[in-house]
C-alpha cells in the first residue's frame, strides 16, 4: 500500500506566477540583501505598484520555544541571546525579569543600575545598527561606515563588561554576573561626551539630504488605528503620536528614578521614525549619564540572595561547604520555581518584548512563549505595503527594524 | 663591439620576476575574492562588522556582492534551517566556478546549539565547505583569518587543472 504523503503544503505554493491579468508576482527573498535576514515577501505588482503583499516567515525558525521547554532556566538564558541578536542583553534581561517575577526574587540595587546601563548601551548598539543598515539599503553608504565606527566603540564597552561582542549573556537570573570592571565608568563617560557629536554628524548628513527625504517622507505611513490593530509597539508606535513606553508605563529596574523623556511624533511616516530613533539615542545617553552617580552611591553586591533558586557568589562557593552543595544542586538539577504563570514585558529597542512562562514546579518551564515585537511588525507589512512602489518596499522593511532571530525564533 | 658590463648583483638583481602562469592567476584570484552576502542569522552582523569601518574587508580585496553570479565565495553566516536549505543549494549552484565556501559559526558548522527539528545540522550536508570557522558568533578578526586561510588555499590550487569535485559530508 502506498504510504500517504502527509506533508503540509505551504500556502504560497498555490501562487501562480503565469497570469493573464497584467499583474506580476515577484518573489522577494528569502535571501535578499535588504530583507534584513530571511524574509520572503510575495508581492503582486501592477506596473511598479504593489497591490498585494504576503510576508512569509519561518526561514530562521530554530525551535527556540521548544528548546526552552527542555532546558533549565539558567541553561536557556544564553539561547535568548540569539533571538534579537542585535541587542542581546535586552533579551537576557526580559527573560531574567520574567523568571525573577516567577520565583519572586528581586535583584540587588547595584545589579539593577548595571542592568539599566547595559540595556541602554544595547539600545544604542541596536539603533546604530538600524540607522547603518537602513541608510545602506536606501543608498547612503557613508552613514553605514560612520555608524559602524561608533558602534564598535559601544561594542568595546560591552566587551569590557562581559567579554562578548554580540552574544552577551550579560545578565543572570537574580542579578548580573559581575560588578563593573575597572575603567568602565571612565570609558563610558568619554563615550557619553563624544556620542551626541556623532549623532549630529548623522543628522547633518541625512536631515536635509534630498534623496533621503524623498525616499522616507510619506513612505510607510502607519496611522494610529493600524498600529493598534496590528499590535505595533516601540518606535513605530510612538511615531503615530502615541506616547507609550514601557519604561515609563510599568517601570522596571531603576527607570522610575531616572529622568528621561519618551520622544514621540505624529508624523506617522518613515522620516518621523528616523528622527525618533535619533532622539531615542540621545535619551539613552541621558539615562546612562544619570546611572553613573546612582552606581557610585549604591552598595556592592550584584546577585540576589535566594539560596533556593540562585547560587551564592563564587567566593562563597569556594569557601563554604553549604554554598557549594547548593550550587551543585542548582547546576545539576536546576531551580524549581513555584507553580504558576507569569508574563513580563520590557521595552526592548524594537518594542514590547515579553516572556510568558508557565511553570508546573519542574526545573523546566511547561510552556515558554516569547512575544517578540518584530513578529507583529512583519505581519503589518501585508497592510502597509499595498499602494507603495516596489522601491519603497526596501525602505519600509528597513525602517520597521525587524530582526529575524526574534520573528522566527 | 660595445663592451659594457652590468653588475646585476650590485643593482639588486635582474629587473625581471619569474613565475608560473598558475601562480600569477591564483595570486590574482586570491586577492579579489568577492563574497556573496549570505547573512542568515547572528553571524551576519559580525560579517557586516568585518566589512565595515574598523575591520575593513576591502583591503583583502573582498567586496560583498548581492548576486551569486558575481561572487567567488559564499560566507554562510548563521543557522541554516530545513526550510531554507533548498535556497542555499540553488544559490550555490548559481555561483560561477571557481567557488569556495566559508562556513561561519557553530550553527553553520554543526548546527551548534540548535539541535532541533527545524535546523540543518551543518551546512556541509547541503553544500561542500572549504573552511570551517568556529565561534558563536566568531569575531570579525576570526573571519579575516579564515579568509586569509582561504587565500592561502587558493594560491596552492592549480588555475587550469580542473578541481577535484568537492564532496558533501
Amino acid at each position: 500500500m502506498k504510504q500517504q504523503v502527509n506533508r503540509l503544503q505551504p500556502f504560497f505554493e498555490n501562487v501562480s506566477f503565469d497570469r493573464d491579468d497584467n499583474h506580476m508576482v515577484v518573489n522577494f527573498g528569502p535571501q535578499h540583501p535588504s530583507a534584513h535576514g530571511q524574509l520572503r515577501l510575495i508581492l503582486e505588482l501592477e506596473g511598479e505598484e504593489v497591490i498585494k503583499a504576503t510576508p512569509d516567515v519561518g526561514y530562521l525558525h530554530r525551535g527556540m520555544e521548544k528548546m526552552g521547554e527542555n532546558m533549565m532556566y539558567n541553561e536557556f538564558l544564553p539561547t535568548t541571546d540569539r533571538m534579537d541578536y542585535i541587542a542581546s542583553t535586552s533579551n537576557n534581561h526580559s527573560f531574567a525579569l520574567a523568571v525573577e517575577k516567577l520565583i519572586n526574587v528581586e535583584a540587588p540595587r547595584r545589579a539593577k543600575i548595571i542592568r539599566v546601563m547595559l540595556l541602554e548601551i544595547n539600545r544604542i548598539i541596536s539603533h546604530l545598527f538600524w540607522i547603518a543598515t537602513h541608510a545602506l539599503d536606501v543608498g547612503a553608504m557613508t552613514i553605514f561606515l560612520y555608524a559602524f565606527r561608533e558602534r564598535e566603540f559601544v561594542m568595546d564597552l560591552m566587551e569590557d563588561y562581559c567579554g562578548a561582542r554580540l552574544t552577551h549573556s550579560a545578565i543572570r537570573i537574580g542579578g548580573v554576573p559581575q560588578d563593573l570592571p575597572e575603567g568602565f565608568i571612565e570609558s563610558m563617560d568619554k563615550f557619553i561626551k563624544q556620542f551626541p557629536i556623532d549623532i549630529k554628524d548623522y543628522e547633518d548628513l541625512l536631515d536635509k539630504n534630498r534623496i533621503w527625504k524623498m525616499r522616507l517622507e510619506d513612505v510607510g505611513v502607519i496611522d494610529q488605528e493600524m498600529a493598534q490593530s496590528w499590535g505595533v509597539s516601540g518606535p513605530a508606535l510612538r511615531a503615530t503620536g502615541f506616547q507609550w513606553d514601557l519604561r515609563k508605563e510599568s517601570p522596571y529596574e531603576v527607570y522610575d528614578e531616572i529622568d528621561f523623556d519618551v520622544p514621540f511624533t505624529d508624523s506617522c511616516d518613515s522620516f518621523g521614525r528616523y528622527k525618533l530613533y535619533m532622539n531615542e539615542m540621545r535619551q539613552s545617553i541621558k539615562i546612562m549619564a544619570q546611572c553613573i552617580p546612582l552606581y557610585e552611591a549604591s552598595e556592592a553586591g550584584v546577585m540576589a540572595h535566594a539560596p533556593e533558586y540562585i547560587s551564592a557568589s563564587k567566593e562563597e562557593i569556594m569557601t563554604q561547604n553549604y554554598a557549594l552543595m547548593q550550587h551543585f544542586v542548582l547546576v545539576t538539577q536546576g531551580m524549581r520555581p513555584p507553580v504558576g504563570e507569569v508574563y513580563s514585558a520590557t521595552e526592548s529597542p524594537k518594542g514590547e518584548l515579553g516572556f510568558y512562562i508557565n511553570s508546573q514546579g519542574d526545573p523546566y518551564p511547561y510552556r515558554l512563549k516569547v512575544r517578540a515585537p518584530s513578529f507583529w511588525h512583519t505581519g503589518l507589512l501585508q497592510d502597509l505595503l499595498p499602494g507603495h512602489q516596489l522601491a519603497d518596499v526596501v525602505t519600509i522593511i528597513g525602517n520597521l527594524n525587524i530582526v529575524f532571530g526574534e520573528i522566527d525564533r | 663591439m660595445a663592451q659594457h658590463k652590468v653588475n646585476y648583483a650590485a643593482e639588486g638583481g635582474l629587473p625581471v620576476v619569474l613565475t608560473t602562469v598558475d601562480k600569477l592567476v591564483q595570486w590574482g584570484r586570491s586577492n579579489s575574492v568577492w563574497a556573496l552576502t549570505y547573512g542568515l542569522a547572528c553571524c551576519a552582523i559580525e560579517m557586516m562588522a568585518a566589512g565595515a569601518s574598523r575591520y575593513d574587508f576591502d583591503r583583502f580585496g573582498t567586496i560583498f556582492r548581492a548576486s551569486p553570479r558575481q561572487a567567488d565565495i559564499m560566507v554562510v553566516a548563521g543557522t541554516l534551517t530545513k526550510k531554507h536549505a533548498e535556497f542555499i543549494r540553488r544559490l550555490y549552484d548559481q555561483m560561477a566556478e571557481p567557488k569556495w565556501v566559508i562556513s561561519m559559526g557553530s550553527c553553520a558548522n554543526t548546527g551548534g546549539m540548535f539541535n532541533t527539528y527545524a535546523t540543518v545540522q551543518g551546512v556541509d550536508r547541503i553544500i561542500p565547505v572549504d573552511i570551517y570557522l568556529p565561534g558563536c558568533a566568531p569575531r570579525p578578526e576570526t573571519l579575516q583569518f579564515a579568509l586569509m586561510m582561504l587565500q592561502k588555499q587558493i594560491r596552492r590550487e592549480s588555475a587550469f587543472r580542473a578541481l577535484k569535485p568537492k564532496r558533501l559530508v
